[in-house]
């Protein structure tokens, strides 16, 4: 590592905040790639200052108010701005409290499905073949079902709650880190840079770690924003399937699956929770091909 | 050649093995006792509690449950499910025509619109339509398809009552399986209308199930193109003088086709994984809802089989995609 960098040293003078703004640079060519952010900052804030914006609590029950429109139609209210659900709850403070659970959940499975995946990608890129070999076996089998279902049993099989549809998400979307975590490690390891750490005694965990791992960051951090937003996805549609998060969980995929019935009756009820899964997913992909763009110009899109 | 192939094979037996054995264990640790599951509310007496632990072998030993279940794979024994009586195996094969009808639709669907949209994106770079096409595909590939399929219900079916809100046939027809393919079935019986109602009842789930693949074959094809324009070949079309049609639809679509196609082959996962959300969602009596309503009633041996047999039709099509590219392309060989 040393010696690169003194290397770029003479023509581009490196460093902490020269990274980061030559980051940002590439970054924001892509204009998509900060709408994305910012609608992404906006929902991250909505998150952190649920308690504050919520004009109610989440749970609260209106029910001489049930299923009111939104202020714009006939019968609604300023009182209840986006309406309410069947039993009166307000739709607005739901729907703020519910970007919390997306966000925890996507939180939550990238750290534990990203920290695993890079663990075992790690280990099957330095180990023997045959160890290799099993790993990647492994993760054969379980890429071999459909992520979703895959996801659906294995909650069946630890009981329906947020907290098992994550574990489960992790699960399924860990074998991912793994291939791509040992293919930059078996690309990177022919290298020099590697062979002369080894040549100057670095040990296994060290060259590992401090040598090459930071040099397969790039493609693991795109894959961390697509998975963040897949791991809403299927969480939603955990919730939706009434395997994820439980009524009376305000969780967005939770709140679809509960205004079902109401689906030609309450138009609002369903399109709402939909459009805030839709824009916060939208929102990190259209950052994941921001951060390709920015951080691997071998990937870049056009 | 043939080596290449060998190794696929040879690769395939131990994740047959493994994916036979991840679908035994998360039954064998489901919660609840599948017998009491099966009895029911009435409850059963402690005899016949003893006779049917028995008969479905779990009193014996782990290892012999999975060696009788291995040894029953092979040949091609699934189990009973709890609810119906019916082997697994069957039940498979009488919804299996639904899934499979609506995954070719949805495909096909995905494919008519989004190669297209791709090379009118590529060939428009950085020009408006490129933009707008690229921007929709993308919501597209964000979209959370349960939420999708209601909106279309909203409104294709409630406020402009076009389609159907559920099933695969109306109930005006009744006519026996002949295929299983509703659409085949419908002609061969020769109703008047029949057909029509098929082709209603298909629309909305297509659409809801081909919108991911379509997106992702929208931008896949795109830069595929872009990478294939960019090459010498093309250049030398174009300097030729051939028109621009010539150029972009004969001789970049033809080699920009090859990652297209692999796209096309894996997403039969992804399909899975929609059909899922879709045939829920539908009350389509295909796998993805047959799934979930076992999962729901706990019938083991129908969650069992039905996640070896999806996971076998996985595999099957990721080796066959795997042997085809080995044919295209010889590089990929040499690995």
């Amino acid at each position: 590592m040393a010696d690169a960098s003194s290397q770029t040293a003479r023509t581009v003078p490196t460093g902490r905040p020269g990274r980061l703004s030559e980051f940002w640079s590439y970054f924001s060519e892509n204009r998509g790639a900060v709408i994305g952010f910012w609608v992404f900052l906006a929902v991250f804030l909505v998150a952190v200052f649920a308690d504050l914006l919520a004009p109610y609590d989440p749970a609260a029950q209106f029910r001489q108010h049930a299923l009111q429109p939104p202020f714009w139609q006939n019968g609604g209210t300023w009182e209840f701005p986006l309406g309410t659900d069947a039993l009166g709850r307000d739709m607005l403070s739901r729907l703020i409290h519910g970007a919390r659970f997306s966000f925890f959940v996507g939180v939550v499975v990238v750290v534990v499905a990203a920290t695993g995946g890079i663990l075992i990608g790690l280990l099957a890129g330095f180990a023997p073949k045959w160890l290799d070999t099993i790993i990647m076996r492994l993760m054969d089998i379980i890429l071999a079902f459909p992520s979703l279902l895959l996801a659906l049993v294995l909650v069946a099989v630890l009981g329906p709650s947020l907290l098992n549809a994550m574990i489960a998400i992790a699960l399924v979307l860990q074998p991912h880190y793994v291939r791509l975590t040992r293919a930059s490690v078996l690309n990177e390891r022919t290298k020099d840079y590697v062979t002369s750490a080894r040549v100057a005694g670095a040990r296994l965990p060290r060259l590992m770690f401090v040598t090459v791992l930071p040099n397969c960051l790039a493609p693991i951090i795109v894959q961390a924003a697509l998975s963040f937003s897949t791991a809403i996805l299927d969480a939603a549609a955990l919730g939706f399937l009434g395997m994820g998060a439980q009524p009376p969980t305000p969780e967005w995929g939770t709140m679809l699956a509960d205004a079902r019935e109401f689906v030609l009756r309450a138009w609002w009820v369903i399109t709402l929770p939909g459009l805030a899964i839709l824009v916060t997913v939208l929102s990190i992909n259209l950052m994941g091909d921001g951060l390709r763009d920015a951080l691997d110009p071998k990937l870049r899109r056009s | 050649m043939l080596k290449y192939i060998l190794s696929r094979l040879i690769t395939f037996v131990p994740t047959f093995l493994g994916v036979t054995l991840i679908s035994f264990a998360f039954i064998r640790v489901l919660p609840g006792d599948p017998i009491i599951v099966m009895a029911g509310e009435r409850g059963m007496t402690e005899e016949r509690y003893q006779e049917l632990l028995q008969r479905f072998g779990y009193d014996q030993p782990l290892w012999r449950q999975f060696w009788d279940y291995f040894t029953g794979v092979l040949q091609g024994d699934l189990g009973t499910s709890f609810v119906t009586n019916r082997p697994v195996w069957g039940e498979f094969f009488t919804l299996f025509p639904a899934t499979l009808e609506l995954s070719i639709c949805a495909m096909i669907f995905a494919v008519v619109l989004g190669i297209p949209a791709g090379v009118i994106a590529a060939v428009y770079r950085g020009k408006f339509f490129d933009r707008a096409l690229m921007s929709t595909a993308l919501v597209g590939y964000s979209m959370p398809i349960f939420w999708w399929a209601l909106l279309l219900i909203i409104v294709v079916s409630g406020w402009l009552g076009w389609t159907p809100v559920s099933g695969r046939m109306g109930l005006l027809y009744f006519f026996d399986d002949v295929t299983g393919f509703m659409l085949i079935d419908s002609l061969l019986s020769g109703q008047e209308g029949a057909f029509a109602s098929a082709v209603h009842h298909l629309i909305l789930p297509s659409i809801v199930l081909g919108t991911i693949p379509l997106a992702v074959i929208a931008r896949q094809t795109r830069s595929a193109m872009l990478e294939v324009l960019s090459e010498d070949y093309i250049r030398t079309a174009r300097a030729k003088g051939l028109s621009a049609s010539r150029v972009n639809g004969l001789h970049a679509l033809r080699n920009a086709m090859i990652p297209v196609i692999t796209v096309i082959g894996l997403s039969v996962g992804t399909l899975m994984a929609g059909a899922i959300l879709t045939e829920t969602i539908f009350s389509w009596p295909g796998i993805g809802k047959w799934m979930v309503d076992s999962i729901f009633r706990r019938d083991y041996p129908v969650v069992q089989g039905g996640l070896l047999l999806i996971a076998l039709i996985v595999m099957l099509v990721n080796l066959t995609v795997d042997i085809l590219y080995g044919f295209i392309n010889p590089k990929i060989r040499k690995r």
